[in-house]
């Protein structure tokens, strides 16, 4: 008890002070938070609808897609891998929900075709798109290959078969029969809940229970641990492939889920869709200030990254910026991103110096 | 064993006599850090052709004030001057030129390329632009048999064992023929064989007047080789002195202010029943022969059982094995009675109740990026948990109470655990394992690179461990140290027990001897590497 006094004072002295460093550091910390706010400033002085309600659902609910893929991206990115498969992923289970829908399971040898319930389809896919993941990751824990080798497979071989599932051809119009149960595919994509689509309830569940998961549980410590020295972790009796193999699955997982809501928002399913989504992802999760190196990030960074992109990419488009420079603008604004981050860990560094000489 | 304890020869020390000339003079050097002052007010003089002694604990200032000469930092107030000429040395490169190398404590050598490519690295030898190679292995052999050494210069870096990379290390500064040169713990990964190597050149480059700035913590080695001696504590000189007139307690008695005889206690324990049997543990190496050969002991409730042996005697390995990060290791291995299944995974075993301090701390103990607190609750977070979820107030008391009870030194248990000095991380990797509530505490080199008085707390620790009746394995490659510490020491040579010695019975002779054993070490200290032909 004693002690935690004693800490408690320390930390109400280092309140009570306020230095130089420490604002520097506090907007270097907030510095995603502090871009998006600027984003938002500079596109609302110039196209004042902008900021109008029904725009910002809209955008958040662009924002949604690249977000929930973030997540995952966060938590394979965290123990210091990368995952470049979504995408792919994304238009192999837009495609393989699409084909349950239109298809349904052909089972020649008995003369069947089964059509899957619509909660039987999601539940298939998401299983299938987390399963894929525990794939990748079985690859590279068990074969030691390197995450952008394995997942740079995976990221031909699921674009492959979602092309192979029909042909090229897309799965149009899925509304389901109701002879068969399987309608009310669509209402994934278009349905709300107070005024507020799906997706961005989604987005904001899967927030939250990343957060908490990330934050709060063993498995959430092991992820960073195993970004920021695996051999130590594994030293400490953390379960490496483990950890790893559910980090794939849960990026697996993520993509799977977008797949859906990709192709009920569109009610069809494209081979082609998600293309490129990986690198949006990636982008997003850098700019929330998670160290590609692992062991360093957060989700709440990873949400205000996907917002940034997002916004900037639909403001740019509302401005009628043409689509050449929005790309260099998205990718100056990447990069810049990064800097501040080497500049924050370096300040970081000299102040643990600082802290440590202050300790002797 | 009369090769042990070499002779100085008398030439050198006639020679102190005259006035020694002071080649590099660094005058009354102040560093401030943002916050903090490292150094203040220093004066530290280089003798030409002496061995310049700088002892201090970790965070006196020593690495500061090398960093300042060279080139590496500058300094806030103070001046350098070399031949009484004021320098500005404002980058390695600038200090090298000026004739001033330092050879770094940890190894810098880019482990994939060549020991030749090492060596002349950022210097190459090129004729019309393009790699003398033939001249460049030419120097770098000379280099080598110099240092009685038979490394093939063509062999990669990653391919030698740490102490043959040291003396790559060494061939590389010499090969930029410095008129100073900064040595910085030279000796902690080498042989005592190979330290006498190390020694002999050391004399050779004084003969030539080179300055040799000596940085080291084992203190006995420092009588041997250094002429001169000075002492930091907190950023202050405290003592300069003529190494003749000096003794090991009054340099400990200078750099931690208190009385040496208090470093290490060991108490006398009673100890319990048979904690550990290992029967026949045997681990292949790769290429043939055994990393670890049919080893059987055992160890007893409140027992510290020290180990020690060369470089690569296998002493890191039998931990490894029992700490389960060696799979395909074969044997017998019994816990309070219950065998332990061989094959088992790292996590396997902490559940059992082994734990491992590893040797090497950056590398395998912490987890950089993550505070203080987060790296010592890592290995026993099922502990803290609601359901599924870790309760914070829980993991707070965790630590807080391991931070009283080892006396870690921290403002806040969230602090990044890189602020913490290289005593207090150890401390914290030592907390982490305790938390497991292990049976048996594997230490691989715990006071490795820690400075006196943090040694001495965790000497202690280990004391308070053992009466505790944990079982406390032990490797260490000072002697003082082990024999210090020890209930029973182990001699592991070539993978192979060949000396067991109870506290009353070890002495140093005894455990050199025994850890040569298989080596064909001749008593002219010639090296011992097995690749040898």
């Amino acid at each position: 008890m004693e002690h935690e006094t004693n800490i408690n004072s320390i930390q109400l002295k280092k309140r009570r002070s306020i230095t130089k460093t420490d604002v520097q550091q506090f907007l270097l910390r907030g510095r995603a938070f502090i871009a998006l706010i600027l984003v938002m400033i500079v596109f609302s002085s110039m196209t004042p609808q902008f900021l109008a309600t029904e725009n910002l659902v809209i955008m958040s609910k662009h924002v949604a897609l690249n977000a929930l893929l973030a997540i995952g991206m966060t938590f394979v990115i965290l123990t210091g891998g990368i995952d470049l498969s979504v995408g792919s992923i994304v238009g192999m289970i837009a495609m393989i929900s699409g084909g349950l829908i239109n298809q349904g399971i052909n089972l020649p040898q008995w003369g069947i075709i089964i059509y899957p319930h619509t909660w039987m389809i999601i539940l298939i896919s998401l299983v299938l798109g987390a399963l894929t993941g525990a794939l990748t990751g079985f690859v590279i824990t068990r074969f030691n290959v390197a995450p952008f080798i394995a997942t740079l497979g995976m990221y031909y071989v699921a674009r492959g078969v979602a092309g192979l599932r029909n042909d090229g051809y897309t799965f149009p119009n899925l509304v389901g029969r109701p002879e068969y149960g399987n309608t009310g595919f669509g209402v994934l994509g278009a349905g709300t809940f107070l005024g507020i689509n799906y997706t961005i309830w989604l987005m904001a569940l899967f927030m939250v229970v990343a957060y908490i998961v990330i934050t709060r549980t063993p498995f959430g410590r092991h992820v960073y641990a195993i970004g920021g020295n695996e051999r130590a972790a594994e030293l400490s009796g953390v379960r490496v492939a483990r950890t790893k193999i559910i980090v794939y699955s849960i990026s697996g997982f993520c993509s799977a889920l977008v797949g859906l809501i990709w192709a009920s928002q569109l009610l069809s399913a494209h081979p082609a869709s998600g293309e490129a989504a990986e690198l949006t992802a990636i982008a997003a999760v850098v700019l929330g200030g998670t160290s590609l190196a692992g062991g360093r990030g957060s989700i709440g960074g990873t949400l205000i990254g996907a917002f940034v992109i997002g916004f900037l990419n639909d403001g740019l488009v509302m401005m009628g910026v043409s689509s050449f420079w929005q790309r260099v603008i998205k990718g100056a604004v990447i990069v810049l991103a990064v800097i501040v981050d080497q500049v924050q860990a370096r300040m970081q560094e000299q102040i643990a110096l600082q802290k440590q000489q202050e300790i002797k | 064993m009369p090769e042990m304890t070499p002779v100085l020869d008398p030439g050198p020390d006639a020679a102190l006599h005259e006035r020694d000339e002071i080649i590099l003079s660094a005058q009354n050097i102040t560093k401030v850090f943002p916050g903090t002052v490292a150094l203040e007010d220093v004066t530290f003089n280089v003798y030409k052709g002496k061995v310049n002694v700088l002892i201090g604990e970790n965070g006196a200032g020593k690495s500061t004030l090398m960093k300042i000469l060279a080139g590496v930092e500058r300094p806030t107030h103070g001046k350098i001057l070399l031949d009484r000429r004021e320098i500005h040395p404002h980058s390695p490169l600038d200090a090298n030129r000026l004739g001033i190398g330092i050879i770094y404590q940890e190894l810098n050598l880019c482990l994939n390329l060549s020991v030749v490519d090492n060596i002349f690295l950022a210097r190459e030898i090129t004729r019309n632009g393009l790699l003398a190679q033939r001249s460049q292995k030419q120097r770098a052999r000379e280099l080598i048999t110099r240092l009685e050494q038979k490394i093939d210069p063509d062999v990669k870096v990653s391919d030698l064992r740490i102490g043959e990379q040291q003396i790559v290390e060494i061939a590389k500064a010499l090969a930029q023929d410095v008129r100073i040169l900064i040595m910085d713990e030279p000796t902690s990964a080498l042989s005592v064989a190979e330290v006498e190597v190390l020694f002999r050149v050391i004399r050779e480059l004084k003969s030539h007047g080179v300055a040799i700035i000596y940085i080291s913590h084992k203190l006995e080695e420092l009588l041997q080789i250094g002429d001169h001696i000075t002492i930091l504590r907190d950023g202050h000189k405290v003592a300069e002195e003529e190494a003749k007139n000096v003794k090991v307690s009054w340099m400990i008695e200078k750099m931690v202010g208190r009385n040496p005889a208090t470093l290490f206690i060991r108490k006398e324990r009673l100890l319990g029943d048979v904690l550990l049997k290992v029967e026949d543990l045997t681990l292949p190496r790769l290429g043939g022969g055994y990393a670890l050969d049919h080893i059987s002991f055992e160890l007893r409730q409140g027992e510290i059982l020290g180990f020690y042996g060369l470089m690569g005697a296998g002493r890191s390995d039998l931990v490894d094995c029992l700490a389960g990060a060696r799979p395909q290791a074969t044997g017998k291995i019994w816990l309070m009675g219950t065998p332990v299944a061989t094959a088992q995974s790292i996590a396997d075993r902490i559940w059992c109740g082994f734990v491992l301090i590893p040797e090497d701390r950056q590398q395998f103990g912490l987890v950089q990026p993550l505070s203080v607190m987060d790296n010592m609750l890592l290995a026993s977070l099922q502990n803290y948990l609601r359901g599924v979820f870790l309760v914070r107030k829980q993991e707070n008391a965790a630590a807080e109470q391991q931070i009283r009870e080892l006396s870690i030194r921290v403002a806040n248990p969230r602090q990044p655990i890189t602020a913490l000095s290289g005593g207090n991380q150890q401390k914290v990797v030592v907390a982490k394992g305790l938390l497991t509530h292990p049976k048996v505490l594997l230490l691989d080199e715990p006071t490795r690179g820690i400075d006196v008085g943090a040694k001495s707390e965790i000497s202690e620790i280990m004391s308070k461990l053992a009466a505790q009746k944990y079982g406390v394995i032990f490797i260490s490659s000072e002697l003082k140290e082990i024999l210090a510490m020890s209930d029973r020491i182990l001699v592991m040579s070539k993978g192979a027990i060949t000396g067991e010695f109870p506290h009353q019975e070890a002495t140093e002779e005894k455990l050199v001897a025994a850890s040569a054993i298989g080596h064909g070490l001749s008593t002219n200290g010639d090296n011992h590497h097995g690749t040898r032909n």
